[in-house]
């Protein structure tokens, strides 16, 4: 589809070429042509106008994790063409485009990293790969993802960016909805923590199973969220939608999300969750001082 | 038309069959096959849904729970009941009577009929991707054992929403879809005019989706559909939900479990 202004950034990444070219940017909010250089000094976020550009699954790990500790599992895993499915082409022929424009095999990379001392797994999908859109393939390596953080009893940390299910898997890919959060539901049962981040576009059926079943849900400031689009909403309901409906900030309104993070908050942001949330002696500072007043207390209460 | 306009043809008749406004709904299905059934309302947390019922049922000798999608047969009772697309409420309102079937050790017997979750501004506003992802969980949980139905449409997320279980079941001339070929036809060929193809395309009927794997029987329906004939319908209905709910009663609820998330875990597994 044409897209008449930028809407990705490519960043410093181990990867080359991935990302669209940056020699001409244009933001997709305030219309400013951007010089690439700062762009990417600024994390991909215009320096006009806070505009957060989307970032591919490569440059949005390599931004977040302490350098080279990413080890990537499951890269080889890409998408079958079960139904023998064909819209405006087969499906068979979408799959091998998706793989030579993003140079990845299917809508997620996922792995254990490090980020701000803590081991963790982390599942990032990609817009860029048929609309970040879920398919068996896709809910395979996000389950196993899961599954790696129960085992290894880890954080997980899933950045979503997805228009949902992904049409040409029919059932499915429908079916990964449930593959996925029950897999969740264990890791939830095991006391494991988990931390999503809802990118843009994060939608359907991807919005209404692993990305909204998190212990705390970080948004990217402006990000369109939701189950049904707006759209369809509109041609179903006649209804006048709100300004802002569907951003990251309509929900934080709405209470479905905790925060609303700009990008170069992020890191400190996840390392402050980390911290909090760890039970791997990481936080052994805080534990202590928490003992301490513990103790102090109940020496208080006895005297 | 293409090559395959026939079985295009073929499939598009199995929609409309699945749609047919005469077509059983859950509660001619609740009222032929329960002799007691109480509903209950409310989420107990903003409204009360009418697109999605439940409430404790007799059936051969024990109580279950039903939840249930319910279109409207009139006018006034599609309005009532949104045409079956519920809002948050309704599926809050199924994790409700899920936990307290939990509670009670009712088996649970889930109808779906949807088109889809209710395409609203206020169903945003108030999560219902949420309310959809929290019930995945709490289904995939319970421990009782389900039995899912597909009475008619089976619609995406919508019917997912209450659509985890043990066992799946659809009835011959039900549909089940990752979305309903008009929305399917309108996002890959932005024509909705394509809805044939797409419906298709989709492998969206009960033999299709039993041939995948992911339906564990095919319940037969009355010559010409269940609009012709209710009560062999819910005959028909009912003494497949009686077995395979058997046949999960006796099973250790822990291993029940662990088939339940292996029965998901499955689908689309790469060895």
């Amino acid at each position: 589809m044409f897209r008449a202004k930028t809407r990705y950034v490519a960043l410093p990444s181990p990867r080359a070429g991935v990302g669209e070219e940056v020699d001409r940017l244009t933001c997709a909010r305030c219309d400013t042509a951007l010089e690439p250089a700062r762009l990417t000094a600024a994390l991909g976020v215009c320096y006009r106008c806070g505009y957060h550009f989307r970032l591919r699954a490569p440059e949005r790990i390599a931004m977040l994790v302490e350098p080279g500790s990413f080890n990537e599992a499951d890269a080889d895993i890409t998408a079958r063409d079960v139904l023998g499915f064909k819209d405006s082409q087969p499906y068979s022929v979408r799959i091998e485009q998706s793989r030579k424009k993003t140079g990845a095999n299917e809508a997620v990379s996922w792995g254990e990293a490090t980020l701000a001392g803590h081991s963790l797994v982390i599942v990032c999908l990609d817009f860029a790969f048929m609309g970040g859109s879920m398919g068996a393939a896709t809910g395979e390596k996000i389950t196993n993802g899961i599954e790696r953080a129960l085992s290894k009893q880890l954080p997980l940390l899933i950045i979503s960016a997805s228009g949902g299910a992904r049409m040409q898997e029919g059932m499915l890919a429908l079916m990964q909805m449930a593959k996925t959060a029950a897999a969740l539901g264990r890791l939830s049962a095991a006391g494991i923590p988990y931390f999503s981040l809802l990118t843009d576009p994060t939608m359907g059926g991807v919005t209404a199973s692993f990305a909204t079943l998190a212990d705390v849900i970080l948004a990217e400031p402006g990000a369109m969220i939701g189950f049904a689009g707006a759209r369809v909403i509109q041609q179903a309901t006649y209804e006048t939608l709100p300004d802002g409906f569907q951003t990251a900030e309509f929900l934080w309104t709405h209470g479905m999300i905790d925060m609303v993070v700009p990008r170069p908050e992020l890191p400190a942001v996840l390392r402050q969750l980390l911290d909090l949330y760890s039970r791997s002696g990481h936080h052994s500072e805080f534990q202590l001082q928490g003992q301490a007043r513990a103790a102090a207390t109940a020496s208080t209460l006895r005297q | 038309m293409s090559a395959n306009g026939s079985t295009a043809a073929a499939t598009w008749s199995q929609v409309e069959l699945a749609r047919h406004p005469d077509r059983p709904y859950a509660l001619d299905y609740v009222h032929a096959i329960f002799g007691s059934f109480f509903e209950l309302h409310g989420d107990r947390l903003y409204g009360d849904d009418h697109a999605i019922i439940g409430g404790p049922a007799a059936f051969e000798g024990r109580t279950v729970m039903v939840i249930a999608q319910q279109k409207g047969r009139t006018t006034a009772e599609r309005a009532m009941r949104n045409f079956g697309m519920a809002n948050p409420e309704g599926y809050r309102k199924g994790m409700r009577l899920i936990k307290q079937a939990e509670k009670f050790q009712f088996p649970v017997i889930a109808l779906v009929d949807t088109s889809g979750a209710f395409p609203g501004a206020g169903a945003e506003e108030r999560g219902i991707a949420w309310a959809i992802a929290e019930n995945l969980v709490a289904f995939a949980q319970a421990r009782i054992p389900i039995v899912t139905l597909v009475l008619g449409e089976g619609g995406s997320g919508g019917a997912l929403g209450i659509g985890v279980g043990d066992r799946l079941l659809m009835m011959e001339h039900s549909i089940y879809s990752v979305a309903m070929p008009e929305a399917c036809a309108s996002i890959l060929w932005r024509d909705i005019g394509r809805k044939m193809e797409a419906a298709e395309a989709l492998k969206l009927t009960a033999p299709d989706l039993q041939k995948l794997g992911l339906v564990d029987e095919v319940v037969p329906e009355p010559p010409g559909g269940a609009q012709t004939d209710y009560g062999q319908a819910a005959d028909a209905a009912a003494a497949a939900l009686l077995r395979h709910l058997g046949e999960l009663e006796g099973t250790d609820i822990d291993r029940l479990l662990e088939e339940r998330y292996r029965r998901y875990r499955s689908i689309g597994a790469i060895a």
